[in-house]
């Protein structure tokens, strides 16, 4: 019992077994359902989210949020989604008609391919591949294919420019994420998202809060979220790669870019929080998704908050911190935890006692780079240049007459 | 049981496609696309043998590994000329590149 | 013919066809998208392998970097490509027969090598050959010098694109 999903799954291959089908036929069709039941959860909890999301940005911007359609504006959603589904869907004259249509699909699929290895309890995963770690990094390289095939393809010179800022920043973010993931993965001797899951006694962040943090910031980057917006300052370049899609060609990006922040919420919480450990979540799957989702929401709250905080970086600064602060940053972080994790193991030393000298390492390296950070702020503040004050308007000389 | 012939001649294929887009293409980034292609028809061959042939001896693996290195190398040295011709003569086709030709 | 079978037939002709249209369009971007379609196909044959590491790794270092950085740099040299007409130089005919040659001859040659009759060996349940080839790549008795040396490659490649590419 506390396992009704592999319960379901279990009587469905047997009544299909019943009617004499082929026992691969009978795998390939519940593997189909499965997934389509995973991608289906997927865009109905997007739905969940746009008011969410919008609700939390009211209050932290102190207004009320949606409060018009149904209770507490909990009908929003469906109204923006009948409006989105009404509009034409338009292809520019001089677009490339298939890139430019197969694109916004590609966006999609690269969000949604993630949720077929992340565990949402002990018994509940789409499929435990040994490459889990890797296969998440393989797959949001189709998320690169499908901005740039979107700003190729549009035949618009903002959605190009916003295709190769996006481009740029998305490669360049993922070597820090792809190390900052390794850390884990050392810690745990698996690349399999389950295992990872098991190994979590005490849970990553406190073995790897630093880790953490990059991974955090860079994903937040992957994403293309506030202060790491740029793919579509509006101010800059109408609003990036999707300028010219209208229609669901847009609503596909837009709903791909919050499945993506809860998705991100999802890895926070399988790869630092625990996934969905908690007290009896070994005997009881339904609690482990439970405490899953729990954890997701507090990853996808926290990028939430800091997206409503904090203003737009500019392109150079974006670019600096990702290539002078955070790829060192991270290489420093992996190879002193390799160290100290292989030292402390060929010492033999307890489990609490490891964790705290992981954790003290952590902490040391985090003071060290601060120490650093304020030892060369004098010679960038030098570097700044100051302008001088310009008033936008100046009133009128007296004249003689 | 798919037969190893099937891959080597799927490899094979591969392959040829690749050298004809070497010989055959005007622009330089296309002739790398080609050699792409070959070296990815080389990696299904090594791999290949290494499933068909002793499981325990893990070189098939290894050295795809090793030509993935190397192709991403290549790629990243290639354009980077092609760039860098394509600035200072204003094209990136092969045969028009030939100032040592003399 | 099995299901297995029927499965790799289609990938393989899929992958063949895009592979044709990657030497043969005219449009390199076109032709950059269909390289993206051969690869995932050729990562899709190792799955059919069971080399899964190395199907990943395909689609990381194929698709996400270096196929990419092939559309940046054919936007990067855009006027160019879009002047020039016919995307075959003159010697197009005899590279198609060589390559026709090359296949042919191959596929002879592969037919009467008793390739056909080798046997699938079955994988052992308790060896992973995911671990088996993390620990041979930095193992002294094994391949720790060629990945090292490739290590050493790409920081080399990575400098020396840098160099090349800079803008004085």
């Amino acid at each position: 019992m506390g396992d009704p999903i592999n319960l379901i799954s279990q009587w469905f291959t047997n009544l299909l077994l019943g009617w004499g089908l082929a026992e691969n036929l009978v795998i390939v069709i519940s593997l189909a359902i499965g997934a389509a039941i995973v991608a289906t959860l997927g865009m109905i909890t997007v739905i969940a989210l746009i008011w969410v999301e919008r609700k939390i940005a009211g209050r932290l911007q102190d207004r009320l949020g949606p409060n018009r359609a149904g209770p507490y504006g909990l009908l929003q959603p469906f109204a923006d989604m009948i409006k989105i589904f009404t509009k034409e869907i338009t292809t520019p004259d001089g677009a490339d008609k298939v890139a430019f249509n197969i694109a916004p699909v590609l966006a999609m699929a690269s969000v949604l391919l993630i949720w077929a290895v992340i565990p949402f309890a002990a018994t509940v995963v789409g499929t435990n591949i040994n490459v889990g770690v890797l296969y998440i990094v393989a797959v949001g390289s189709f998320g690169v294919i499908a901005v740039l095939m979107a700003g190729w393809s549009s035949n618009n010179k903002f959605a190009l420019l916003g295709a190769f800022r996006a481009v740029a920043q998305m490669v360049s973010y993922e070597v820090p994420m792809v190390i900052a993931l390794l850390v884990p993965v050392l810690l745990a001797r698996s690349m399999g998202m389950n295992d990872i899951v098991a190994a979590q006694t005490p849970w990553f962040i406190i073995l790897a809060p630093l880790a953490a943090l990059i991974f955090l910031i860079t994903s937040m980057a992957e994403v293309g979220r506030a202060p790491f917006d740029l793919i579509e300052a509006e101010s800059e370049i109408v609003a990036g790669f999707h300028t010219e899609y209208s229609g669901m060609g847009f609503g596909m990006f837009y709903v791909s870019e919050f499945l993506h922040v809860w998705t991100i919420g999802a890895l926070i919480a399988t790869f630092f929080l625990g996934g969905w450990s908690g007290p009896g979540a070994e005997n009881l799957p339904i609690l482990g998704i439970l405490y899953f989702y729990i954890k997701t929401f507090i990853g996808y709250f926290v990028i939430t908050w800091i997206r409503l905080s904090l203003p737009r970086v500019r392109i150079d600064q974006l670019l600096a911190f990702n290539w002078k602060f955070l790829t060192p940053l991270a290489l420093v972080v992996l190879i002193v935890t390799a160290i100290v994790d292989k030292s402390l193991e060929m010492v033999g030393v307890e489990r609490w006692a490891y964790a705290l000298i992981m954790l003290a390492a952590n902490l040391l390296i985090g003071w060290a780079t601060v120490l650093i950070l304020k030892a060369i702020e004098p010679a960038r503040a030098r570097q700044r240049v100051e302008f001088e004050p310009r008033p936008v308007a100046v009133a009128p000389k007296p004249t003689d007459n | 049981m798919i037969s190893l012939s099937w891959y080597l001649i799927f490899a094979a294929a591969l392959f040829s496609l690749g050298l004809y887009g070497v010989l055959a293409r005007k622009n330089a980034i296309a002739i790398l696309m080609g050699i792409e292609l070959m070296l990815n028809a080389i990696n299904i061959n090594l791999v290949a043998f290494w499933r068909y042939g002793d499981l325990a001896n893990i070189a098939g693996q290894a050295f795809a590994v090793i030509v993935f290195a190397v192709a991403a190398a290549e790629v990243a040295v290639g354009l980077a000329l092609v760039i860098s011709i394509y600035r200072r003569r204003n094209t990136v086709v092969a045969e028009e590149i030939d100032l040592m030709k003399w | 013919m099995s299901d297995v079978e029927i499965l790799f037939l289609i990938i393989a002709v899929v992958t063949l066809l895009a592979a044709l249209f990657v030497v043969t369009t005219p449009n390199l971007v076109h032709a950059a998208l269909w390289l993206i379609l051969t690869l995932f196909g050729v990562a899709a044959t190792f799955v059919l392998l069971n080399a899964t590491f190395l199907a990943v790794v395909q689609v990381v270092v194929y698709i996400g970097a270096i196929a990419v950085l092939m559309i940046f740099a054919i936007m990067l040299t855009r006027r160019v490509m879009k002047d020039s007409g016919p995307q075959t130089n003159a010697n197009w005919g005899w590279a198609a027969l060589l390559g026709l040659t090359l296949f042919a001859g191959l596929t002879f040659v592969l037919i009467n090598s008793g390739a056909a009759d080798a046997s699938l060996p079955a994988l052992a349940a308790d060896v992973d050959p995911l671990v088996q080839l993390g620990q041979e790549l930095v193992s002294p008795n094994a391949y720790v010098i060629p990945f090292e040396l490739a290590s050493v490659l790409l920081l080399a490649a990575m400098i020396g694109a840098i160099a090349v590419a800079w803008k004085e």
